[in-house]
């Protein structure tokens, strides 16, 4: 922690965008899982398409949701 | 070239190598002096735009649905597809037999929601409306109050409650956990996540258009470089804004999807 708040001090520039950087890497794996996972699914069963799909973008929706958070905090916290 | 070239221009000028920094767009270029006033309400272009799309879409489909015959006309065929890929595609398989009876407010959401969406790229106005916090919020507020109406309606009061928190089927352990996490989840968050996914898209999206624009636009300059990269980053304005043609269409799908698909699971028996 002590660690962190130093190196506050000696970044220069937009934290912001560190910070949204950080923030984008877990929804990146979680949106890459989704989509890789969809579309294997939907090559092992195409009958299964339009469930799969469907179903695919609730949960990148989902996980989006948090990518999009990072993205809207250093406006509501400048 | 797009408003935000123009804005550009009207900030001074800025060019790479006359001296001045890259005028980086900000949150400013999606808030707007009000136009006029309506008695104590104060007309913006958001607000504007909003009631243009609201009676563009109103007069699409009183055109394609006001004199419906068997035999369809070409507007009314339109209309039809619309209508069928929100029914089949959107609340049948989300809600199951019952969906059907929702199909109109899923209608109204979507294409509602889409053309504000679309807005961003019929000329002059270039902004999608739904950028604005306002406007999401206020769909999901709308559909948040059906959501809690349904689940209290269709399981009394108990069971509503335990519709929201308490899922079936778990060891007795985890209910001590899960419960308040899922009442937190279906009643606070999920309405504030539809809003901030919309919003924050939509909002990411135009300013990514607008770093772009003005970036070709700030980088036109006497030297091989500069107009090299200007040009690079004019195209990809041009790619983003492609990009942003699928996303507008998406996140209109998946907020009236999530609507569904939370409408479905009120009006699901309890097991």
């Amino acid at each position: 922690m002590s660690a962190i708040l130093a190196a506050t001090d000696s970044v220069s520039g937009s934290l912001g965008a560190v910070g949204y950087g950080l923030a984008a890497i877990g929804p990146g794996i979680g949106v890459g899982l989704i989509f890789g996972n969809g579309v294997q699914a939907m090559a092992r069963q195409p009958e299964m398409t339009n469930v799969i799909r469907t179903n695919m973008f609730i949960g990148f929706a989902l996980t989006e949701a948090l990518a999009l958070l990072g993205f809207v905090v250093p406006f509501v916290f400048p | 070239m797009s408003a935000d070239v123009v804005l550009a221009s009207e900030g001074g000028g800025c060019h790479l190598f006359s001296g001045c920094g890259f005028p980086a767009p900000g949150a400013e270029i999606f808030i707007f002096d009000p136009m006029f006033h309506i008695g104590p309400f104060e007309v913006t272009k958001p607000a504007l735009v909003a009631a243009a799309t609201a009676a563009i879409v109103i007069a699409f489909f009183w055109a394609a649905f006001s004199n419906a015959k068997l035999v369809p006309s070409r507007i009314q065929g339109l209309g039809e597809m619309g209508y069928l890929f929100v029914r089949d595609q959107i609340a049948r398989p989300m809600i199951g037999k019952e969906g059907d009876r929702f199909v109109p407010y899923f209608m109204t959401l979507f294409f509602f929601i889409w053309m504000l969406n679309f807005m961003a790229f019929i000329p002059l106005i270039q902004l999608p409306v739904t950028s604005r916090v306002a406007f999401p919020a206020l769909f999901a507020i709308v559909s948040w109050a059906i959501y809690m109406t349904l689940t209290f309606k269709r399981n009394g009061l108990v069971g509503g409650f335990r519709n929201l928190a308490v899922p079936s089927g778990l060891p007795g352990w985890v209910y001590i956990l899960l419960t308040p996490i899922e009442l937190l989840s279906n009643v606070i968050i999920r309405p504030f996540t539809l809003t901030i996914r919309l919003f924050a898209n939509m909002f990411a999206g135009h300013m990514l258009i607008a770093v772009f624009s003005i970036g070709a636009w700030y980088l036109v300059s006497p030297s091989i470089i500069g107009m090299a990269s200007a040009t690079a980053s004019f195209t990809m304005a041009i790619v983003m804004s492609a990009f942003e043609l699928i996303i507008q269409f998406l996140q209109a799908y998946i907020f009236t999807m999530l609507v569904a698909s939370y409408i479905g699971q009120a009006l699901e028996e309890a097991h």
